[in-house]
């Protein structure tokens, strides 16, 4: 699993997959929809930073746990450079959603349930990095902030994936609306957003595994001190 | 040759152009100039690419120092 981290077959791939869907995603002809028009190009580049963001922050959980079964810091390591990178690509996808709303919806935020909730979320993970930085001792730090990242993920994916879709909501897929895939979404579109989805995942999960290698490096220079 | 082959190509594609002044649609220039687009994007992209990869290999010489 860690000699993963160092290959770069992967990295290639999902380079590849990513410069694929930037030529194929403006060229390839989409439906013609009113109000979206040629924005829902938008989906093989806005909705692939949650795709990312989700995939990270769930490796992060898989490392807490297995952090608090095993105690070896390294997993401590993977689990907050996880939610690290995380947190970039959540800023992407929320700041690529404002404007794609602002020009869809109206306004860059117009409190729609979609948008309030992943800002909760959003301050759900910045409370973990403060819980992080406010703790001194190590394996303290470790253990608080593994169990708190343990059960932020689910509030999280409760707030972006569960309650929006209860109440009325203008993003796809919320509220009776229907999603993107159901009836906007053709086999066209297919062919580029999903390798974008598994592009821009192992984009993210490269940067986390990098952000993860230096986070080492430090880590035994700041013990050999 | 090649090189010599490719001027007389882009010669030949420039004096295309001002002949027919009307119809400026080389590949670049057409939909709207949508391509100039996606290469910029690609560009961007692939710089970032580029980029990610040199940290990746600095990364590996300070493990290897390790």
């Amino acid at each position: 699993m860690m000699k993963f981290i160092y290959q770069s077959w992967w990295k290639i791939g999902a380079v590849v997959l990513i410069i694929y869907t930037i030529i194929a995603g403006f060229l390839i002809p989409v439906p013609a929809l009113p109000i979206l028009h040629e924005t829902i190009r938008n989906v093989y580049f806005h909705v692939p930073m949650w795709m990312a963001m989700f995939v990270v922050f769930g490796i992060s959980v898989v490392y807490s746990i297995k952090y608090l079964s095993t105690g070896k810091e390294e997993y401590d390591l993977v689990a907050i450079e996880s939610v690290n990178t995380g947190v970039f690509f959540y800023v992407l996808g929320l700041l690529s959603g404002m404007l794609w709303a602002r020009f869809t919806w109206g306004e860059f935020w117009s409190n729609d349930p979609k948008q309030n909730s992943a800002a909760i979320a959003f301050l759900l993970y910045c409370a973990y990095l403060v819980l992080r930085n406010s703790i001194d001792e190590e394996q303290k730090r470790a253990r608080i902030s593994a169990i708190y990242n343990i059960f932020a993920f689910p509030v999280m994916v409760v707030l972006l994936f569960i309650l929006p879709r209860m109440t009325d909501s203008l993003h796809p897929g919320n509220g009776g609306n229907p999603a993107f895939g159901k009836y906007d979404m053709d086999n066209m579109m297919r062919a580029v957003f999903y390798p974008a989805c598994i592009g821009w995942i192992f984009i993210a999960i490269w940067i986390a595994t990098l952000r993860y290698r230096i986070r080492l490096i430090e880590n035994k220079n700041l013990t050999s001190i | 040759m090649k090189k010599l082959g490719l001027l007389a190509l882009t010669l030949f594609c420039g004096l295309g152009a001002f002949a027919q002044p009307v119809e400026m649609a080389d590949k670049m220039r057409s939909s709207g100039q949508i391509y100039v687009v996606i290469a910029t994007v690609a560009i961007v992209f692939a710089g970032l690419a580029v980029y990610l990869f040199a940290m990746d290999r600095r990364l590996k010489k300070l493990e290897k120092q390790d």
